[in-house]
């Protein structure tokens, strides 16, 4: 469905993308990991369109996403921060969207679901972060697109919001769609993922599925796995997605 | 032989006055049907009374000393072609008559009603209109011109006349009445010891009043309102202006007050209420000007060079756009002891007088009279930075224009 | 776009800073018509404080906007619709809302005192107009400058500089070249500079049109006489459009190429 090739991109003098060769085509969960700065909401954010690639291509369905907006109706997309306008309410978000997208959509569901009908009616900036997490999924579930992007879900989740948002996640999967996922945490991953891609330095590590990880690395868990792709690097990369050794890494913040 | 010859015309007067003078009655039915066929057969001293109608007789001239009177406004109408009563001797009276219509002339001056070297003359209570020249006097003293109402319909300087028209009299009144829509109001030239006072003249093309080369004069409580250019005050001494209004002169060249070489008058208890400039000043020495209020004016004073010994003082200088502007930077006049609702000052001993002196004078006001066209920058918050810097430390404005005695309250009027 | 504008406009209707910049109108403009029933002095007083006032929090509101709303424009970038509908949508949105705070905030005071029955009501009229196309030029310049500057006190510092320059320091070197070039006929360059600046170019369509232009005495006649001609109405026009125009086509090219 997607085909990245040779993706580089620069924030001045900063080279984030390398160069990334990679294809998101098998239905199922694919984990997207790395350090920060390593360049994986970069990616992600070139498949949205809202970072423009210095070079390469993104072809998507058999057509070059570049300077092209309409594809974005076949992707859906949940924000790792949530943050609305201040003064509307849940439903005219939510319509917003609907107006923005058209078609078939299925809010009901997933309103009845967090149990959303009391704030609808609700000012976005009087909604408490959990609850505005909850509007942010119902904005990203609310169609049925054959991508779903996440980037990191499970930020700001209490634990059984989190088995909840795994229970939507595998049923989207359950659907047949290609899922990319950005997270830190490993046990979510050896959980969920059915494929890792673990970027490093704007280059593509290791490209495949769970169990190729596992074996390539002679390791039990993700977690070794990836200690051992940073150690043959020198790199530390703790759970918590903060590198010990920023100062070489140049770190590029989120954007 | 000269004072028996006078006591003897005293006679003769006091005599025509206990009945020995007739009355001719003039109207459609009386017997004389025509004004003129009236004064024809009138004598010194007689009274001719003329009845509601329409009188289209074209110009009627009086050679004889008599009292011309209308019954409920009798209509003398020239029909757009002559002048319509011409005096040329003294004693006569003119009353209660509606005079229109003499109609332009670029050649003579018509007017409604003229008196040409005619003392002693009364021309009271009569209603002109269209009137090219209102009332004219020319060369004749001692007379008075009292609650006339004239208005015109003057479209064009050049082609429009003037409502009351005063060349070379003396000792003349003019209380009392309402002049309007003429080029000038009331116009004075060569004229002495006259009181022009309780006149209201208003929308007239050029000046309300215009005044030249008249000596002694007194004008006092008039009202001039909305006039092309104000009122004009030239080449005049010791004239007295007060109890005036002045208001509604605005335009680009307009004033309240125009004063051009006069010297030793006296204005005082004014008023100048929105005119584009209140008082504007050229060569005039010793003049007192007192107790008057400037409010809402373009400019309260404008005063160019040549200005000497003049004094300022307790005059209400309040919200108007400048205060003060002057021409030249020699400056020998006294501006202590007014108010100034632009004053900024305190009065820590109570005394009612500011402690720090006041600066009429904005930074913008010099600046615009080195570089005119910046008045483009006029409101412009820039402008008001730096008028307040200048008022807090001046650098560039005059600094011997000083009111060292400002009031700190407004002068209360009766 | 329009869907945008929509919601962009529901939000900010919605926003206490427009009904805090409403109700200051409505405040100030009530107080001058009770302290001066002439409506031309109103027209005056209230020229000097929207020519202040409107620009500045213009330029205030559209940089704070633009910086509440990036993660919403974030998501509104991942869903189907073209970039520049939304910013476009976005900048209308901010200056629509402004400007429909200033037309109410001055304009029912107005109403109420019967500016409709006065002869007013043009001057009225051209106060309202200069008052939104100000509002749409300086928030077309904070958006663009928000939308250059990812550093939030660089971009505000920025957008502050930008009004003060135009609201003060413009007109500052405007009279030093006045005083200047003293010996040549200014007539011309006053026009030039005075046209080049919106808030010069507002305040001065307006004082051309109130009684106090007498004062401007015959830098004003020429004035008047230019903006009298085809020509000056043009060129007053063709700037105003110029300074939303220019601004707006930036925001379009630099959201074109902008990485989020």
């Amino acid at each position: 469905m997607i085909s990245i090739n040779k993706l580089h991109k620069a924030f001045g003098k900063n080279k984030v993308l390398k160069g990334i060769d990679v294809n998101f085509n098998e239905p199922g969960i694919t984990a997207v990991l790395g350090p920060n700065g390593s360049g994986k909401t970069t990616l992600i954010k070139c498949i949205l369109g809202m970072v423009i690639p210095n070079d390469g291509t993104i072809i998507l369905d058999d057509k070059n996403i570049k300077g092209e907006w309409e594809y974005r109706n076949k992707i859906d997309y949940l924000p790792q921060i949530a943050r609305f306008p201040e003064n509307l309410k849940v439903k005219e978000l939510l319509s917003m969207i609907k107006d923005i997208r058209g078609g078939e959509e299925n809010s009901e569901r997933y309103i009845k679901l967090f149990n959303l009908e009391p704030f609808l009616n609700q000012r976005l900036g009087n909604l408490s972060g959990g609850t505005l997490q909850k509007v942010n999924i119902t904005l990203a579930l609310m169609y049925d697109s054959p991508l779903l992007i996440l980037d990191e879900p499970t930020t700001g989740l209490d634990p059984l919001a989190l088995v909840r948002l795994k229970k939507l996640i595998l049923e989207e999967k359950a659907k047949g769609k290609i899922i990319l996922i950005t997270t830190h945490i490993m046990s979510f991953v050896e959980e969920m993922a059915d494929n890792v891609v673990f970027l490093l330095e704007g280059n593509i590590h290791f490209e495949g599925s769970l169990q190729q990880l596992k074996t390539n690395y002679k390791s039990e868990k993700v977690e070794e796995a990836i200690a051992k792709i940073l150690e043959g690097k020198n790199y530390n990369f703790s759970s918590n997605g903060h590198s010990k050794r920023d100062v070489e890494l140049k770190i590029q913040p989120n954007i | 032989m000269k004072i028996k010859y006078f006591i003897f015309l005293c006679s003769v007067w006091l005599i025509a006055q206990n009945g020995i003078s007739k009355q001719l009655e003039v109207c459609s039915t009386c017997p004389h049907k025509t004004i003129k066929s009236a004064i024809e057969n009138a004598e010194d001293g007689d009274k001719v009374v003329v009845k509601k109608g329409i009188y289209k007789e074209g110009n009627i001239v009086i050679k004889k000393s008599i009292q011309l009177i209308g019954l409920d406004y009798p209509i003398l109408d020239g029909e757009n072609e002559t002048e319509i009563l011409t005096v040329n001797t003294s004693g006569v009276t003119i009353e209660g008559f509606q005079i229109q219509n003499v109609g332009t002339s670029y050649i003579e001056d018509r007017a409604g009603i003229r008196f040409e070297r005619a003392n002693n003359f009364v021309v009271r209570n009569n209603k002109l209109y269209n009137t090219f020249f209102g009332i004219y006097l020319a060369h004749s003293n001692d007379g008075i011109v009292e609650g006339n109402y004239v208005e015109g319909e003057a479209a064009k300087e050049m082609s429009s006349g003037n409502a009351i028209h005063i060349w070379y009299c003396k000792r003349v009144k003019v209380e009392n009445n309402h002049v309007k829509k003429h080029r000038d109001g009331i116009y004075f030239e060569f004229v002495d010891n006259s009181l022009i006072q309780n006149n209201l003249s208003e929308e007239n093309l050029r000046y309300g009043l215009h005044f030249m080369f008249s000596n002694d004069d007194d004008y006092i409580n008039n009202e001039f309102r909305n006039n092309g250019a104000g009122v004009a005050v030239m080449f005049s001494r010791r004239i007295n202006m007060s109890e005036n209004l002045f208001i509604l002169n605005w335009g680009k060249a307009s004033y309240g007050l125009l004063l051009k070489e006069i010297y030793d008058a006296e204005i005082t208890n004014n008023r100048f209420v929105e005119n584009t400039i209140g008082i504007f000043a050229e060569g005039s020495t010793r003049v007192n000007f007192l107790n008057n209020d400037f409010v809402n004016n373009g400019w309260a004073m404008k005063v160019s060079g040549g200005c000497l010994n003049n004094q300022v003082s307790k005059n209400n200088f309040i919200s108007n756009s400048f205060d003060l502007s002057l021409n030249s930077s020699a400056y020998e006049n006294s501006i202590d002891g007014n108010y100034w609702s632009e004053y900024s000052g305190y009065d820590l001993n109570r005394d009612g007088v500011g402690d720090i002196p006041h600066r009429p004078i904005k930074l913008f006001n010099y600046v615009l009279k080195k570089t005119p066209e910046a008045i483009v920058l006029m409101r412009s918050l820039f402008i008001d930075i730096i008028n307040f810097s200048e008022k807090v430390s001046p650098v560039f404005t005059p600094a011997n224009v000083l009111d060292n005695q400002p009031s700190m309250k407004i002068f209360e009027r009766t | 776009m329009l869907k945008i504008l929509k919601y962009v406009g529901y939000d900010l209707l919605r926003s206490r800073w427009t009904y805090i910049y409403c109700s200051f109108f409505l405040m100030i403009s009530l107080s001058l018509l009770f302290l001066s029933s002439d409506l031309s002095k109103v027209v005056i007083s209230l020229m000097n404080i929207v020519l202040l006032i409107v620009p500045l929090i213009a330029t205030m509101f559209g940089v704070m906007y633009y910086y509440n709303s990036r993660e919403f424009i974030e998501l509104l970038l991942a869903q189907p619709i073209k970039r520049s509908n939304i910013f476009l949508g976005q900048y209308i949105g901010i200056a629509g809302s402004l400007s429909i705070s200033l037309i109410i905030g001055i304009g029912v005071p107005f109403l109420i005192y019967g500016v409709f029955n006065s002869p007013e009501i043009w001057n009225f009229m051209i106060l309202l107009v200069t008052g939104v196309l100000l509002s749409f030029i300086f928030s077309a310049i904070a958006l663009l400058i928000a939308l250059k500057n990812e550093n939030r006190i660089k971009g505000f510092g920025l957008a502050i500089l930008v009004w003060l320059f135009l609201a003060v320091i413009y007109d500052g070197i405007f009279l030093l070249g006045l005083i200047w070039f003293n010996d040549y006929p200014l007539d011309n360059f006053a026009i030039i500079g005075s046209i080049l600046n919106p808030i010069d170019l507002s305040r001065i369509l307006i004082l051309l049109k109130l009684d106090i232009s007498a004062l401007m005495g015959f830098t004003g006649a020429v004035f008047q006489k230019f903006f009298g001609t085809g020509l000056g109405i043009a060129a007053a026009i063709s700037v105003l459009i110029a300074w939303i125009g220019i601004p707006a086509w930036r925001i379009k090219s630099v959201s074109q190429t902008k990485d989020f």
